[in-house]
C-alpha cells in the first residue's frame, strides 16, 4: 500500500495478541483501516489514545517497533464493469495475474436499504430442480442457504442452480474454501463460457482465517454496484458462511467479549442479518438475491450458527441423501423457501400450492408407514400405497439429478396421486381434481 | 445551558463521553461527525464518564468529536395523522427519507404540519380536565381522534379557552388550561411522551374480559385472546410465526393495529407495505392500511434502535388507548430485542446471566408486557391494548431465558411446534401445550357465552380433551400397532383428527379458509361436536380410517366454499348422508 507524505506513522506498538495490536495514536476514526508493517489492520477499539487494531493475517511476526500508518478510510472497493470475470482475494486485489480494476472507491458493508424503498420480490428464479422449484421455490431478491453436511454436495447443487438461473451476474464469495472446490467453479465458470458475467471473491483455506470478515462485504458491495448502477439481476453465492462465523468468534474471543451459545459472539445474530439483508429487490428492477452454504456439524440445526440463519434467511434447503433410491434429494420436511407463496399458483399454475403441499403431506404419511414396518407393525394398504408413492416421488422430483419446467413437475406429482390413491384421498380442492385428476 | 460532551473511547456503538454538566439516565444526546449529527441514549454514568449507545453506525467517528445534550430522554411526537405511516424504531417518517438507501444521521419529521385537519371541541371554557382528558376531536381515515390534555399533568386543570370548531393544523393553538396555582400551558395538537416510561392517565385497569375475535380457529375456539389481553407465540424458524401473526393483524377485530417490526427480515415489512394497501378490513371493509402503523427496524438496521422500537410502538398505542380506542400491538420479535440489549450488556462488561443476556431481563420483559391492557379512561369509556409477541427460541429450545421469562407474565400461549409444521398441518399451533388463561375468567365465561349461548365452553373443553386423547391414543398405536388396539381407539383418535384437521388447521393463503367470523366458528365446532358425539358401526380399523377420511375431505371442501353458498349446503348434504350410513341410532 502506497503511503502518502502527510500521514503520520507509528512505531511503538504497546500490547499485541494473536489476531489485535494495540498503540497509541490520536486522530483516528472508528472502522478505519492501517497497515502494520504492510500488513492489513482495521481500528476495533478506541479508548482514549489507545487504539486496538484487528490485524487481518494474524499478528504473528509483527514487532513492538513496527510501522503503523493509517489509510484515513474503511475497507473499500473499486466498483466498475470491469469487475466482470475478474478473481480477486478478499482486499479485493486481482489473484488472477490480471490488471488492478479501475473506478469508483465504494466502502464495503454501506447502509442499509430503506426498507419503503424495497420492491415485494415477484420473479420466480427456475433451477429446474423439483425439491426446489416445486416444492421450495426461489425468488428474485431472497436470500436462502444450504444447510449440510461437510460431506454433502451442496457446492456442486449450487453451482447447478447458479448456472441455470436466469441472472445478469453471479458473484462467488469463497470463504475459508478447500483450493479443490476453488478450482471446480473455476473450471465450470471457463468452461461453461459464462465467465464473462462471473466474479469472485476468494479465500481458502490456505489464506488468514480473518480475511473471510472482508468477503461477503466486498462480494455485496460488488452485487450492489451491478444491481443499483445497471438495474442488473445478481446472483451472489456465499460459501460458507460457517466459516465466516468461525472467523467471528476467533475475534470476538481475542477481544476478549463474554461468548454466548457455541462460544459464537452475542451479536452474531446482527452480524449476519447485515450480510443476508442485502438481497433486495429494487424498484428499478435490478436485484440482489443470496443463494449460501452453511455447513452443518452432524446435522445440528440448533447450533448457533444454522438457528440464528435461519431465522434471518428466507428458508432453507436441506440435503439428504435416500437410501430408498440411492441418490441425493432435496428434503421436503427440512426445507422451506418462505417466499415461495409469492410465486407459487401466481407465476405458475394454480394448483401448484396445493399439489405441493398434498404430495408432502403424502410423504410424511410415508415416513409414518416406514416407522410402523420398522417397529414390526402389519401395513394397511394404505401405508403400502404411501410407500411406493413416496419412493417414486423422491426418485423423480426430489432427486438433485431432476431437471424439469414447474409444469411438467406438477403433471409427474398429479400422476403420481392417480397411480397411488383415490381422489379423496388427496384432500385437494374439488375444481383441481375435476381439471388434472387422471388427466394429465 | 446544555451539557455538551467529547467522546473519549469507541467500541462499536457504544461510545465514552467525557460530560461538562448534568446528565440524565436515557437523556438523549447528539454526537458530531463529519457533517452527521448521530443520535445517542445514556446507559451508564460513572462520574463525568457517561456511556451513550449510538442508533446509528459509528464508522469514522474519532476521539475528541463533540456531543450535545437534550436534556429530554427518548421520546415520540403524538398527533393527528400517524395512521398509515411507515417510521423506524426512533419514529423518523421513512417515506420522508430521500433515496433508496438509509443515510446516517437522516432524522424526519413523524408528523405532518401542514396538514389541516376538521378540529370539534369537545369541552367549553370554564370545563375542567385532567391528564388526557378529552378536549376535542378529529376524524382521520373514519376514526374519531381524540384531542387529549398534556399526559402526566398532576390534578385538575380548567378550560380558560378553546377554539371553535373548525379546521386547525396540529401545530395551531387549540386551547388554553390552568391549574388552581394559576399556571396556563397553551396547547396544540402534539403531545410528547418518553417511551420509557408507561402512560398510566386511567382510572383502573380491570382484568380483561372482551374477546378479540381474529378469524384464526385454533385461537378463537380454542384459546382465545381478548381485548387489553397479552399472548406470545413461541416457534423455531420455519413454523409460521410471521404468517401467523400477519393473519391477526389483517383479521383482528381493532380500531388500531401497529406492528412492531423488531430485528427481522426486510422483506417481511415490505410485504406488509404491499398488501395492507390492498386488503380490506373485514370487519369495516376499508383498506387495512387505513388502521395500520408500522415501526419497521429491520435486523439490517441499528442493534440500539432495534431496542427502542417496541417501546415507540407501545407509546403510540398508549396514545390511542387514551382515546378509547382498541389497539392491536404486535412485536416480531421480542427475542431480538432481547438480544439488542445483550449485545449492550456485553459491551459494557457487566456481568452476563443466562445465556449472556442481562440479568434484568425478565423484569424488562414484565414491566413491558405490564403496560397492554384493557382500561376505564377517566371519563368511564373503555380503551385497550391488546398485546401479542412473538418469540424466537435459541434451537427451538423453549428453556432459554426470552421463552422462560415472557411464559411468566404472557396470558396466552401459542405454542407453534416443528413436527406440526413437518407435517403442513399449518397453524402450527400445538393444541395441547397452548393455553389461554382468559377461558377460566368468569368475566370471560359470562361475556362468551352471551354471544355464543350456554355450552360454548364445554364444547371448547371437550375438543381439547378429544385432542389430548387422540394423542395419546396415537402413542399407543404407535407402540402395540393398529390391531393391537380395540377399534374404539381407533373411532377415538380419528375424531381427535377430525378436530384438527377441521377446526385447527387452516389456510392462511386461501381466500375464504384464511378467516373464519365466529359466527361461522359457533357453526362448524357444533357439527364437529355433533360427529364426535355421536357413535358409529365399523367392521374393522381400515374401515374407520377410510370413513373418516371422506368425512374431512367433505368437511374440508367446506371450510373452503363461501359460508351457506349453494356449494356450501350440497357438501354439508353430503356429509349428513354419508354419516347417516354409519351412525348408530341414537335414542
Amino acid at each position: 500500500m502506497a503511503t502518502e507524505a502527510f500521514q503520520k506513522i507509528y512505531t511503538k506498538i504497546n500490547s499485541i495478541t494473536k489476531a489485535t495490536c494495540s498503540l497509541k495514536a490520536t486522530g483516528v476514526g472508528y472502522d478505519e483501516l492501517a497497515t502494520v508493517n504492510g500488513k492489513l489492520a482495521q481500528v476495533v477499539k478506541i479508548m482514549g489514545d489507545e487504539v486496538t487494531l484487528q490485524v487481518f493475517e494474524g499478528t504473528g511476526g509483527i514487532p513492538t517497533d513496527a510501522e503503523v500508518v493509517f489509510m484515513g478510510k474503511a475497507p473499500s472497493l473499486k466498483v466498475s464493469d470491469q469487475l466482470a470475470g475478474r478473481f480477486f482475494n478478499a482486499y479485493g486485489d486481482p489473484i488472477d495475474g490480471g490488471p488492478a480494476v479501475e473506478g469508483v472507491e465504494v466502502e464495503i458493508g454501506g447502509p442499509s436499504v430503506n426498507p419503503v424503498r424495497r420492491k415485494q420480490p415477484s420473479e420466480l428464479i427456475a433451477t429446474g430442480i423439483a425439491g426446489i422449484d416445486l416444492n421450495n421455490t426461489l425468488v428474485t431478491g431472497q436470500k436462502i442457504p444450504f444447510f449440510a453436511d461437510p460431506d454433502q454436495p451442496y457446492n456442486q447443487v449450487m453451482a447447478n442452480v447458479a448456472m441455470r438461473a436466469q441472472t445478469d451476474k453471479i458473484i462467488l464469495g469463497g470463504m475459508g474454501m478447500t483450493n479443490d472446490d476453488y478450482l471446480y467453479f473455476k473450471n465450470l465458470f471457463s468452461n461453461a463460457g459464462a465467465l464473462d458475467r462471473i466474479i469472485s471473491f476468494m479465500n481458502t483455506t490456505e489464506d488468514p482465517a480473518v480475511e473471510r470478515l472482508l468477503i461477503p462485504d466486498m462480494a455485496l458491495t460488488a452485487a450492489e454496484y451491478f444491481a443499483v448502477e445497471k438495474n442488473q439481476k445478481v446472483l451472489v453465492l456465499l460459501t460458507d458462511m460457517t466459516m465466516y462465523a468461525d472467523a467471528l468468534s476467533i475475534v470476538s474471543n481475542r477481544m476478549d467479549q463474554i461468548p454466548s451459545k457455541d462460544s459464537m459472539p452475542g451479536s452474531l445474530y446482527s452480524d449476519l442479518a447485515k450480510i443476508y439483508e442485502k438481497a433486495v429487490q429494487f424498484p428499478a428492477g435490478g436485484s440482489i438475491t443470496i443463494i449460501a452454504v452453511t455447513t452443518l456439524s452432524g446435522g445440528d440445526i440448533t447450533h448457533a450458527v444454522p438457528d440464528n440463519t435461519g431465522y434471518i434467511t428466507e428458508g432453507q434447503l436441506f440435503l439428504r441423501r435416500d437410501s430408498d433410491i440411492g441418490k441425493v434429494i432435496v428434503d421436503p420436511f427440512r426445507s422451506l423457501s418462505r417466499l415461495k407463496q409469492l410465486v407459487a399458483g401466481k407465476k405458475t399454475r394454480k394448483d401448484h400450492p396445493q399439489v405441493m403441499n398434498a404430495a408432502v403431506r403424502l410423504y410424511a404419511d410415508a415416513a409414518n408407514a416406514k416407522t410402523k414396518l420398522e417397529n414390526g407393525f402389519d401395513l394397511t394398504d394404505y401405508d403400502k400405497r404411501t410407500l411406493a408413492f413416496a419412493k417414486e416421488y423422491s426418485d423423480k422430483l426430489l432427486a438433485i439429478d431432476v431437471n424439469l419446467n414447474t409444469e411438467e413437475m406438477l403433471n409427474v406429482t398429479w400422476g403420481l396421486f392417480a397411480k397411488h390413491f383415490k381422489a379423496e384421498e388427496v384432500n385437494i380442492r374439488k375444481e383441481f381434481i375435476e381439471t388434472y385428476w387422471g388427466k394429465v | 445551558m446544555a451539557t455538551k460532551g467529547k467522546v473519549t473511547g469507541v467500541i462499536a456503538n457504544m461510545v465514552l463521553l467525557a460530560v461538562d454538566g448534568p446528565v440524565a439516565q436515557n437523556e438523549i444526546c447528539y454526537i458530531k461527525t463529519g457533517g452527521d449529527s448521530l443520535m445517542a441514549e445514556v446507559i451508564k454514568i460513572n462520574g463525568a464518564k457517561v456511556y451513550v449507545q449510538v442508533f446509528e453506525s459509528t464508522r469514522r467517528l474519532r476521539i475528541g468529536e463533540e456531543a450535545e445534550f437534550t436534556g429530554h430522554m427518548l421520546e415520540v411526537s403524538l398527533a393527528p395523522g400517524m395512521l398509515s405511516k411507515n417510521y423506524d424504531g426512533l419514529q423518523n417518517d421513512l417515506d420522508k427519507m430521500e433515496g433508496v438507501f438509509l443515510k446516517r444521521g437522516d432524522y424526519t419529521n413523524p408528523l405532518d404540519e401542514e396538514k389541516v385537519w376538521h378540529f370539534e371541541p369537545l369541552v367549553k371554557a370554564g370545563d375542567t380536565v385532567k391528564a388526557a382528558g378529552w378536549l376535542g376531536s378529529v376524524e382521520e381515515n373514519h376514526q374519531q381522534l381524540k384531542i387529549m390534555a398534556p399526559f402526566g399533568i398532576e390534578g385538575e386543570w380548567t378550560v380558560k379557552s378553546i377554539v371553535a370548531a373548525g379546521d386547525y393544523r396540529i401545530t395551531d393553538k387549540i386551547a388554553v388550561i390552568a391549574n388552581a396555582d394559576g399556571e396556563e400551558k397553551e396547547l396544540d395538537m402534539i403531545q410528547k411522551w418518553p417511551v420509557r416510561v408507561a402512560m398510566t392517565d386511567y382510572r383502573e385497569k380491570p382484568r380483561p374480559f372482551k374477546l378479540l375475535e381474529t378469524g384464526v380457529r385454533t385461537i378463537d375456539t380454542l384459546n382465545p385472546i381478548v381485548e387489553g389481553g397479552t399472548g406470545f407465540i413461541p416457534g423455531p424458524f420455519g413454523t409460521g410465526k410471521t404468517v401467523l401473526q400477519h393473519a391477526i393483524s389483517k383479521q383482528a377485530e381493532a380500531d388500531i393495529v401497529i406492528i412492531a417490526a423488531c430485528g427481522e427480515r426486510a422483506n417481511e415489512v415490505v410485504e406488509i407495505f404491499t398488501e395492507f394497501p390492498e386488503l380490506v378490513d373485514p370487519h369495516t371493509g376499508r383498506k387495512l392500511m387505513e388502521r395500520t402503523i408500522i415501526i419497521a427496524n429491520t435486523s439490517n438496521m441499528p442493534v440500539a434502535a432495534r431496542e427502542a422500537s417496541v417501546y415507540t410502538a407501545m407509546t403510540i398505542a398508549e396514545y390511542y388507548r387514551a382515546m378509547g380506542l382498541r389497539v392491536l400491538l404486535m412485536a416480531d420479535s421480542t427475542s431480538r430485542w432481547a438480544q439488542a440489549l445483550r449485545e449492550m450488556s456485553n459491551r459494557m462488561e457487566e456481568l452476563p446471566g443466562p445465556d449472556a443476556f442481562p440479568m434484568d431481563i425478565s423484569s424488562i420483559i414484565a414491566n413491558f408486557y405490564s403496560r397492554a391492557g384493557y382500561v376505564y379512561l377517566n371519563n368511564g369509556e373503555a380503551g385497550s391494548i391488546t398485546f401479542i409477541g412473538t418469540v424466537s427460541p435459541a434451537g427451538g429450545n423453549l428453556k432459554e431465558p426470552v421463552t422462560e421469562n415472557t411464559k411468566k407474565v404472557a396470558r396466552c400461549f401459542y405454542a407453534l411446534e416443528q413436527d406440526r409444521a413437518d407435517k403442513k398441518r399449518y397453524p402450527a399451533v400445538n393444541p395441547i401445550d397452548s393455553y389461554s388463561k382468559y377461558i377460566e375468567y368468569p368475566e370471560f365465561a359470562d361475556y362468551i357465552s352471551g354471544i355464543t349461548g350456554e355450552g360454548w365452553l364445554e364444547m371448547v373443553n371437550e375438543a381439547k380433551t378429544r385432542l389430548l386423547r387422540g394423542k395419546e391414543i396415537a402413542e399407543q398405536i404407535n407402540i402395540l400397532g393398529d390391531d393391537g388396539v380395540p377399534v374404539e381407539y381407533h373411532v377415538t383418535f380419528w375424531k381427535a383428527e377430525l378436530i384438527d384437521f377441521v377446526v385447527l388447521q387452516q389456510d392462511a393463503f386461501d381466500d375464504i379458509d384464511a378467516v373464519t367470523p365466529l359466527e361461522r366458528q359457533q357453526d362448524i365446532l357444533n357439527m364437529i361436536t355433533g360427529m364426535c358425539r355421536a357413535e358409529y358401526k365399523f367392521e374393522d380399523f381400515e374401515d374407520v380410517s377410510s370413513f373418516f377420511k371422506k368425512v374431512i375431505n367433505l368437511c374440508k371442501q367446506m371450510n373452503y366454499s363461501e359460508y351457506k353458498s349453494d356449494k356450501y349446503s350440497s357438501y354439508y348434504a353430503e356429509l349428513t348422508e354419508l354419516l347417516a350410513t354409519r351412525q348408530v341410532a341414537n335414542d
